[in-house]
């Protein structure tokens, strides 16, 4: 299991051929306290940097896009009616969506925690 | 990124002041009286009218009454007048004082003009009357009409657009109309980041795609990389003049002529047109389109959130394009409405219908009349003095705000601030509430977008140097507050009729309509 | 210059301040060659407020005021009684001159009314939830055909040929840019609307259907059918409610079904004005309300946990979402929305229904007397306060001559279809509250004498 990390402030786990996706601490810091949040369909299919859920806080909205391509096996239904796990457990329970990797290959350009912890330090 | 991200605080981080005021049996405090809902206080079996007995005749209604209750509460006269009288005192307003909100320009609002919307021969005519019977209000259309379109330079006006964001629409449909009507398909707008939301959310409702062009450092756009950007593809840009940072586009002239080479049309967003009103005319800046805000520029009152009233003034390349209907004078003096019977003979370009009838006449109304009032020379005046006082507010605040754009010389009709300077964790939510406490209306706060915690002042012309001096020093003992780290101001306002709202609940648990308690109860039991 | 606080003393000292020699170094940014130097040429210079009253009153005086002649007028602008106390509040000063609530903790006025607003009109209309208002009907049923799109993911829409000939131009204007497709035609003189003919052209494209409910006619129907046959095809109901005193006796759309309910709100409270400012109604299912346009206002707690009302949902607005939106409004019709809900609170159900009764029994009696015109005949079976005549020969010639005899009789449908001859001899007759006996008494009889 190995966890990466985007320029855009998602974080990627990966346990075999399925990938979880969640919002990083910095970037719930960000957007405030989250309000909403859209998560893709089972069986939606995405290419690397397509849209793929929706998080709102009270003024700021903001698109989560696929830091990889495949096809979502779950999305987390739990946010539609506790949106507020974005900001309590953005890393754990605030998960946004799995998906099942088309191309594995895509986490090789991804930033490792330690590298991600210096881009945010750059910021 | 496409979207605004960033968010901010909506809720008070701790309540200083809590358990230091002293509460009353009734939650009233003296003057400041507590209201129920209509639904707490009234009931269906009320009525404050009194109605005719209605005729003894057989329905003709289909077998489709209404049984079922509406449960519409009703309230007699008295308490109506008293349910509104009391909520409106929760309202700050022109009428109350200086409203600094920076692009909406809140000016005084002359009562002449309610009047002369008031009057019989205005407010009580159908818009389907025979065009004999209404001829004085094809002429108010026409007088108006022709004010705007010699006040802008341009060749021809939309009266129709019913606001602002709707004479956007009708600017960059015309656009569209013009571009296909040479067979030339074009597919993108490009909008400056420090635009009003509304720029590209009319150029996506209109089919566009949506690029943004980037600001300079000194808050202008960059001409350079809009230059740059220029292609067959490109149909038009929309700018603001004066842009959003307060400040007027020098380079607009050259803009234009560029996007004219390259094939495209300029659109110009009007919302600011009250800064430049009298001094200059964006048809000889190269303007093909502009919406002119009546409730900004023209004083029409803003109503709590409309309505408002937004024609469009073209050139001369757009003007063919323009939406039905228009108020067109015949050779024999009479005016026409040019609707859709007439347009294939007059106006055969027309991309069309826009809205039911005719406009916001109660608007026109009331804009001619403000407008008669001061006259070429007094429009120039208000201009005159709209960016006389921003600017004194401007150059009597950089010594303790960060004005971002301050160096670079003078404001138009706003100054800009930031929240630069501020003591850790102090923001603009914080200096805006502070001013609620002193009895003022915030500024325009995050917006533009281009600058951190912006604040944006508009004063308008209609404030007087007392006014503005009371205000700079509101707004000067705030920002030292928020410098030095004043935590009562987290918890501010302290005196309003409520305190901070917690915005993030209303968002996540939405409550949109009245429920009875009992009904409630009964939900949440099964 | 009556509304410039500011006198040539405090200008001197103001540009001493600012360290500005004259007014021109600040317009210094505004290229020379286009700066103006004095006032427009060819325009009046400024003036008092009596020239403006006398102007102003002149140009009045050449229109005909409906209130002072016998008014049938409708189609989509109805007339009628507005009690004083409602352009009493509407002018006080913290609503009039107040704008968007956006600092929630001094504008709870104007919320706490929007709140109010909405309440009553998803009340009215059978919806779950309805927005803060919007420009009018026209513009609220093509925002309606928009969000269907939105939800659906499909771009058909059905626009029924009862729905008032402006909204299906507005939709045609916009649909011609958006790429939506419409289906539409001309309404043909039947007593009976085509409710049933929509349920038969629905297919699997279709976003939604777009009925007028009482239609441009006049004319009611049951959509109960036509709202299942449109949702088991997984589109859309949308009822546009052109006349909102009618659902003061007749079956909501809501109740019947309808997914979308928009309408036009000008009835209560606002007045005639020349076709605008109106208000546009908005309300729908629950489900959808992240797909509304237009702002909404929401409950919540301050601070101290009073209740308070706050703008919320903004998030599917321009000013966040910008290329995003759900719409690019931002201008409502707050005070519209205001006299409204105003008008409304003093009538209440009691008076709303009372109100709807006396529309109706006067509409029928109307229809009654008309009917005994020779050559005249009433087009529908059912209708609520509108109803349409066929004459013997054009109605838009009648309408003018009514008009020179200082009748308003009606809206002929030759001026709202000028394209379709068949509809020509068509007269659309509305009655309201404010009509009187002798109102009726005078037009038929006059029409009977255009007629002869």
């Amino acid at each position: 299991m190995s966890r990466y990390f985007t320029e855009e402030h998602e974080w990627v786990e990966v346990e075999g051929k399925v990938a979880t996706v969640g919002i990083t601490e910095y970037a719930q810091e960000q957007l405030g306290d989250v309000v909403f949040v859209d998560v893709p369909a089972e069986g939606k299919q995405f290419d690397k940097g397509d849209e793929a859920a929706v998080v709102e806080s009270v003024k700021a909205a903001s698109d989560v896009y696929s830091p990889v391509s495949g096809t979502i096996v779950e999305g987390n239904d739990v946010l539609a009616d506790e949106p507020a796990l974005v900001n309590t457990d953005p890393e754990g329970d605030g998960w946004f969506f799995k998906l099942e990797l088309s191309d594995p290959s895509e986490l090789d350009g991804l930033m490792d925690e330690a590298g991600y912890k210096k881009f945010v330090a750059g910021l | 990124m496409s979207m605004n991200n960033q968010g901010r605080p909506t809720r008070q981080v701790e309540d200083v002041a809590a358990g230091s005021e002293r509460t009353t049996s009734t939650g009233n405090r003296a003057l400041m009286l507590e209201e129920a809902l209509i639904f707490e206080i009234g009931d269906r079996n009320r009525t404050g009218v009194d109605l005719p007995e209605a005729p003894k005749v057989a329905s003709r209604l289909g077998g489709l009454e209404r049984k079922a209750a509406i449960s519409l509460p009703g309230l007699s006269e008295q308490e109506t007048v008293r349910h509104y009288t009391r909520l409106s005192r929760q309202n700050y307003a022109i009428d109350l004082g200086l409203f600094p909100l920076g692009s909406c320009t809140m000016k005084h609002n002359p009562r002449l003009n309610e009047k002369m919307a008031r009057l019989p021969g205005f407010a009580d005519i159908h818009p389907l009357q025979p065009i004999q019977t209404v001829q004085g209000a094809l002429a108010v259309i026409d007088e108006l009409g022709e004010w705007l379109v010699k006040l802008t330079g341009m060749a021809g006006v939309a009266m129709s657009p019913k606001a602002g964001a709707h004479g956007e629409l009708c600017g960059i449909l015309a656009i569209r109309s013009a571009l296909e009507a040479r067979g030339d398909k074009r597919s993108v707008i490009l909008v400056p980041e420090s635009a009003h939301g509304t720029n590209p959310a009319t150029a996506a409702f209109a089919g566009y795609q949506v690029e943004d062009i980037p600001a300079k450092p000194d808050g202008r756009v960059d001409v350079d990389a809009l230059i740059a950007r220029l292609a067959p593809d490109v149909a038009g840009v929309m700018i603001t003049n004066p842009n959003t940072c307060g400040l007027f586009e020098r380079d607009l002239k050259v803009i234009s002529d560029a996007v004219h080479a390259a094939g495209g049309f300029v659109y110009c967003d009007g919302a600011n047109f009250n800064a430049v009103v009298g001094k200059v005319r964006p048809g000889d800046l190269g303007v093909d389109a502009m919406h002119i805000n009546l409730h900004k520029t023209f004083s029409t009152p803003h109503g709590g959130g409309g309505p408002g009233s937004g024609p469009v003034v073209f050139s001369e390349a757009l003007a063919p394009f323009a939406p039905l209907p228009f108020v067109e004078r015949l050779d024999d003096g009479r005016l026409a409405l040019i609707e859709e019977e007439s347009a294939q003979d007059h106006h055969a370009s027309s991309f069309g219908r826009m809205v039911a009838f005719h406009g916001q006449m109660g608007m026109f109304t009331r804009a001619l009349a403000y407008i008669l009032s001061h006259g070429a020379d007094g429009l120039k005046q208000v201009a005159e003095d709209a960016v006389l006082n921003a600017n004194y507010v401007l150059r009597s605040l950089e010594d303790v705000l960060d004005a971002p754009f301050g160096a670079a010389g003078p404001c138009m009709h706003e100054a800009l601030f930031s929240d630069a300077g501020f003591a850790e964790g102090f923001s603009t939510i914080d200096l805006a509430k502070g001013l609620i406490d002193e009895g003022f209306h915030p500024m325009t706060v995050y917006f533009p977008l281009v600058v951190h915690g912006a604040m944006l002042v508009e004063p308008t012309e209609t404030e007087s140097k007392a006014a503005l001096d009371q205000f700079i020093g509101a707004l000067r003992s705030v920002a030292l507050r928020a410098k030095q780290g004043d935590a009562s101001l987290h918890s501010a306002p302290h005196f309003a009729p409520r305190r901070r709202l917690d915005e993030t609940l209303a968002a996540r648990k939405p409550v949109l309509v009245w429920t009875e308690p009992a009904i409630e109860q009964a939900e949440a039991a099964e | 210059m009556r509304y410039l606080p500011l006198n040539t003393q405090d200008r001197v000292s103001m540009l001493a301040t600012i360290g500005a020699g004259s007014i021109d170094d600040l317009f210094v940014d505004i290229p020379e060659e286009a700066r103006l130097t004095g006032p427009i040429r060819g325009l009046p210079m400024h003036a008092p407020e009596m020239a403006v009253e006398r102007h102003m009153k002149k140009l009045a005086g050449q229109n005909l005021v409906a209130g002072e002649v016998p008014f049938f007028m409708g189609a989509g602008a109805y007339r009628h009684h507005v009690p004083a106390s409602v352009d009493h509040l509407i002018q006080r000063g913290e609503f009039l001159t107040a704008y968007t609530p956006y600092q929630p903790e001094i504008a709870q006025g104007t919320l706490q009314m929007l709140f109010e607003f909405q309440t009553q009109v998803a009340r009215l209309f059978g919806c779950d939830v309805a927005n803060a208002s919007m420009y009018d009907g026209s513009t609220a049923c093509w925002e309606a055909v928009t969000m269907a799109r939105r939800i659906t993911k499909r771009g058909k829409a059905l626009l029924s040929s009862g729905l008032h000939p402006h909204y299906v131009g507005v939709a045609k204007t916009m649909a011609r840019f958006t790429g939506d497709a419409l289906v539409h035609q001309a309404p043909s003189l039947n007593a009976e609307t085509d409710v049933d003919a929509l349920i038969g052209q629905i297919d699997k494209d279709t976003s939604c259907v777009v009925v007028q409910y009482p239609d441009i006619l006049g004319r009611v129907s049951d959509l109960t059918a036509l709202a299942s046959a449109t949702q088991a095809a997984g589109a859309l109901l949308i009822a546009v409610v052109t006349e909102p005193v009618a659902l003061g006796a007749l079956r909501s759309p809501g109740e019947m079904g309808a997914d979308i309910v928009v309408g036009e709100g000008q009835s209560l409270g606002v007045g005639l004005q020349f076709g605008g400012p109106y208000v546009g109604l908005f309300g729908c299912k629950q489900k959808y309300v992240r797909q509304m346009p237009g702002r909404l206002c929401g409950e919540t707690v301050d601070a101290e946990g009073k209740r308070g009302f706050v703008l919320t949902l903004s998030t599917r607005e321009q000013h966040i979402r910008r290329e995003k939106a759900t719409s690019n409004i931002c201008t409502n019709s707050g005070l519209c929305a205001l006299a409204f809900s105003i008008h409304m609170t003093l009538l209440g159900e009691k008076g709303l229904r009372g109100l709807a009764d006396v529309n109706h029994g006067m509409a029928v009696t109307a229809a009654n007397r008309l009917a005994q015109v020779p050559g005249v005949a009433v087009l529908n079976d059912s209708f609520f306060n509108e109803f349409t005549l066929v004459l013997p020969k054009d109605a838009r010639t009648i309408v003018r001559e009514l008009a020179d005899r200082e009748i308003l009789g009606g809206v002929s449908l030759g001026r709202l279809y000028p394209d379709e001859p068949g509809l020509a001899n068509g007269l659309v007759v509305a009655v309201t509250e404010t009509t009187t006996p002798e109102d009726i008494e005078s037009f038929a009889t006059v029409l009977q004498e255009l007629l002869a």
